[in-house]
């Protein structure tokens, strides 16, 4: 039983190398992969890369406008705006990578469970999936952080019930596909347990596919936190994060536009960069994930 | 169909009992106090039990779980803290706003990003089917409060082309158009990418059926096959996407409407947020999300009265 276990998991493990090197063959794959390495570079070697400490005031350089000492100009409060942008991604990657981690534990586990469980479980379950995922993205964001306040972690628990629902039904679909499928019944038939039977047969031939899909959640999360920061409900002050510095170029809007600039354009860099990417790779993987054939 | 109609319905039901559940659960039961949350941490004890009394937060559990359903089942959601309104009306009031705006971003999505995904899926792989598909991924990436920002930094602060705040003078529709020019961009520029994709891969799907082979061979013209015989189809499952737009919609209408200052359920939601306006919140949330579940239910419905096929895989 282990040597057909390992043999699918073969299977599934080798277009996934080969899905990378093709999706180098495509030039948007590789532009949306130089723009997310430069994002981690910048995000690992912040401290190196700003020449300024992202929370340091100079009060009498405010609205400077880009020059050699201060790349893309200076803030209201005259702190380094290129030095805030380079740290906001590093706030940017601190909330995106736990958040998307703890989801797709949770969606494993609901998951799994749904899929593999009595009807009437399931039935429940995708009850609870689509419900929490019937609130508007937006709505449910201001009425946590009303609550819970405006945090790091509110917005990686806003994050959380958004995806988690989502992974585990693509999950669920995936997992009632295979629990009739020969090798499945097999196992059950030679009395594995059901720990033994979705963790070694189940999960390891539908997490490929899996992975490629949450990785492109990415962006999503990213945008998540910006937005919940740009309205002033996520990453507190001074702490410099891509949404905030937004928020104050609309605050400043009519003083300088370089604040509006170096929050948007960060954004607008790593969603496209992780999009082009992960749409390139997605389509080498496997061509029928694409939504749109 | 008729069964199909009910067991949607029953779903529906079910997901908004268990919105309100969900809600209840949010206000009632997580940790933090209404009450601090509402009065602030200056708050006496004697206005903290007042307002407890008054919002029966003295009652057992079980009791404030009826009282707020009940309430909501008889539309009433509440009282506004600072004006003392009821909540549904003042939520009601600001729906009409927001609706135009979802409807115009919507409208103007669908009028250019339908035909162009169509132009791309009949001259597949040409240089400009190339370039709407880049652009298209590119702009469904941006978020739309960073389009918002920009709009309002390029098209009102630096140009002055178009107004930066409100919604334009009541009874002057030409002015209410010019003020909701900027918004609707902002929130429907990532549809029209999302759009031209969808229409591009359903229309290259159904121009590979045998009935457009068939009709081919038939050496009918290829604008009555494409306009006649598969754009018709082709854009079936753009209807399912608009009900679920309006959702996606509903979000970025909040954030056009807090950068321009519109008014609408966005800038309520937010201004009641930072006024501590805690019933006025929660109502807002039920009401939109309320909508929200009705707009993906009729989109469903609509779709399977349109096309039988849907409804046969749906029972």
């Amino acid at each position: 039983m282990s040597v057909q276990a390992s043999d699918s998991a073969a299977v599934a493990r080798a277009p996934g190398l080969t899905a990378v090197s093709r999706g180098f063959a495509d030039p948007l794959g590789r532009i949306g992969f130089a723009l997310v390495l430069l994002l981690l570079l910048a995000a690992v070697f912040a401290d190196v890369i700003s020449a300024y400490e992202p929370t340091k005031m100079l009060p009498r350089d405010r609205f400077l406008g880009p020059s050699y000492e201060h790349l893309l100009g200076t803030d209201q409060l005259g702190r380094d705006l290129f030095s805030r942008m380079i740290h906001g991604g590093r706030v940017a990657l601190m909330v995106a990578f736990p958040a998307i981690g703890i989801s797709l534990a949770l969606g494993i586990f609901f998951g799994l469970a749904s899929g593999y469980a009595p009807k009437w479980l399931d039935n429940a379950l995708l009850l609870v999936f689509d419900a929490i995922r019937s609130f508007p993205t937006v709505m449910l964001a201001l009425a946590l952080a009303t609550i819970i306040g405006p945090s790091l972690q509110t917005v990686v628990l806003v994050v959380i019930l958004f995806s988690a629902p989502a992974y585990a039904r693509i999950i669920r679909t995936q997992t009632l596909a295979l629990r009739n499928a020969e090798f499945v019944l097999a196992s059950v038939a030679t009395g594995a347990s059901i720990w033994r039977v979705l963790g070694v047969h189940i999960l390891p031939n539908i997490i490929g596919p899996i992975l490629i899909l949450v990785s492109m959640d990415l962006p999503v999360v990213i945008t998540t936190e910006a937005g919940m920061s740009f309205l002033g409900l996520g990453v507190r002050p001074p702490t410099p994060s891509w949404g905030s510095i937004l928020n104050d170029g609309y605050a400043f809007i009519r003083e300088s536009p370089w604040l509006a600039i170096a929050g948007g354009l960060p954004i607008i860099i790593t969603t496209i960069g992780f999009t082009f990417l992960g749409e390139s790779l997605r389509d080498a993987y496997d061509p029928k994930l694409r939504k749109d054939g | 169909m008729l069964f199909y109609a009910i067991n949607r319905l029953a779903l529906a039901i079910a997901i908004v009992v268990v919105v309100i559940a969900v809600l209840f659960c949010m206000i009632y039961v997580i940790p933090g106090d209404p009450v601090r949350i509402a009065l602030g941490p200056l708050a006496t004890p004697e206005m903290a039990a007042s307002f407890r009394a008054k919002m029966g937060l003295d009652q057992p559990l079980w009791v404030q779980f009826i009282r707020f359903f009940s309430g909501i089942l008889t539309g009433d959601l509440g009282t506004d803290i600072l004006s003392n309104r009821g909540v549904a009306t003042s939520v009601l009031e600001q729906l009409p706003f927001t609706l135009t705006l979802i409807a115009s971003s919507m409208l103007w999505a669908v009028a250019i990003g339908i035909p162009l995904g169509c132009y791309a899926a009949i001259h597949r792989g040409s240089l400009l089917d190339r370039i709407i598909g880049v652009l298209s991924v590119a702009v469904i990436a941006v978020p739309s409060f960073v389009v918002a920002v920009y709009a309002l930094l390029i098209f009102a602060v630096h140009l002055g082309w178009f107004p930066a705040i409100g919604a334009g003078r009541r009874g002057e529709p030409l002015d209410q158009l010019h003020h909701l020019v900027l918004p609707s961009l902002a929130v429907g520029l990532g549809w029209v990418g999302y759009l031209a994709r969808v229409v591009r891969a359903s229309m290259l799907e159904v121009m590979g059926e045998n009935y457009i082979r068939t009709a081919r061979a038939f050496g009918l013209p290829r604008r009555t096959i494409v306009y006649r015989y598969a754009l018709p189809i082709a854009v079936l499952p753009t209807i399912t996407l608009l009900g679920i737009g309006v959702g996606h919609m509903l979000s970025g209408a909040v954030f056009a409407e807090i950068v321009f200052a519109r008014p609408g359920v966005g800038k309520l939601v937010y201004d009641a947020i930072n006024a501590r306006n805690y019933p006025l919140v929660s109502g807002t949330v039920l009401i939109t999300t309320g909508f929200y579940v009705l707009a993906t239910l009729m989109a469903d419905l609509f779709v399977a009265g349109l096309d039988p096929r849907v409804r046969a895989s749906l029972r």
